[in-house]
């Protein structure tokens, strides 16, 4: 149960950091995205500012033999640079220069009770299905 | 630096907050498109935190709507099919390519992972060569 709150925790937290950064906001991603045209790189700030944290905590916190609420890490470690990796990034990136909306803004988003976000959300579940199914089959990662 | 800059470096350092706390408390990278991910195909023990992260994020967003409704300016007029297309693109991409801006672009930058390092690179580019084709079709004024 602990590790449930801790991660509510952590998206509430997280929520308010996209909030005030501007990611909500996607004709401000769109023209930080518009290096061509009429750009606005203030968001750059937002990586700046969380990878300035992160890679500081990051290497402190590991240093740690167990996180608090687990018996061991999840970390990610993974290192080869695959066909899938830079496939997915690059369809994953198409998507979001059409609607200025990546994952978790798009959820915080459902708060607005506008109509796009759930169009949007929907429809990346519907993505993500089409991805498991097609992955069954495919294999697509090896 | 303007009240606008200093406003999206600390919402930024924010971000950096939360996920540190994620690492530190369960151990692992909020990457956002592989939460949503594993409550669609859901593991037994491995199913509720997710469902938790996820409201923790519409909570917060509910907290801004009260607090400043403007975060959620909808001034980019999308039509419905482009969302959804936009939609399909971002669920299968993150998938295949294992993660999206918050868990490759925030989490995996900061480890300097080459994976994250490599797929940040790519988005961005992919992203903004979108923004240059629609700019020139004349979609975005």
């Amino acid at each position: 149960m602990k590790n449930r709150i801790a991660a509510l925790v952590v998206g509430f937290i997280f929520a308010i950091g996209l909030g005030i950064s501007g990611m909500t906001q996607p004709e401000k991603v769109v023209g930080f995205l518009d290096v061509f045209g009429d750009w606005d790189p203030s968001l750059i700030l937002v990586m700046v500012g969380a990878v300035l944290v992160h890679a500081v905590t990051y290497k402190i916190i590991r240093k740690r033999d167990t996180p608090l609420l687990s018996p061991q890490w999840h970390v990610p470690t993974k290192k080869e640079i695959t066909p899938a990796l830079i496939t997915g990034a690059l369809i994953f990136g198409i998507g979001w220069g059409l609607g200025g909306l990546c994952p978790g803004p798009a959820i915080t988003s459902l708060a607005s009770f506008d109509s796009t976000p759930y169009l949007f959300v929907g429809s990346m579940i519907a993505g993500m299905y089409l991805f498991k199914k097609v992955d069954n089959k495919l294999k697509l990662q090896k | 630096m303007n009240f606008e800059w200093m406003n999206i470096l600390l919402g930024g350092v924010i971000i950096g907050i939360s996920v540190s706390l994620m690492l530190l408390w369960n151990g692992r990278v909020t990457g956002i498109s592989g939460i949503i991910s594993g409550v669609l195909s859901p593991v037994k023990g491995d199913t509720g935190w997710r469902v938790y992260f996820i409201g923790g994020l519409i909570l917060g967003g509910l907290v801004l709507k009260v607090l400043n409704p403007d975060v959620f300016s909808e001034t980019v007029s999308m039509s419905a099919s482009t969302t959804v297309i936009a939609g399909l693109l971002v669920g299968f991409g993150t998938l295949l390519g294992s993660g999206c801006t918050s868990g490759h672009g925030v989490c995996g930058v900061s480890r300097m992972s080459p994976r994250s390092l490599v797929a940040t690179g790519v988005f961005m580019a992919a992203g903004i060569g979108v923004v240059y084709v629609l700019r020139n079709l004349g979609v975005i004024v």
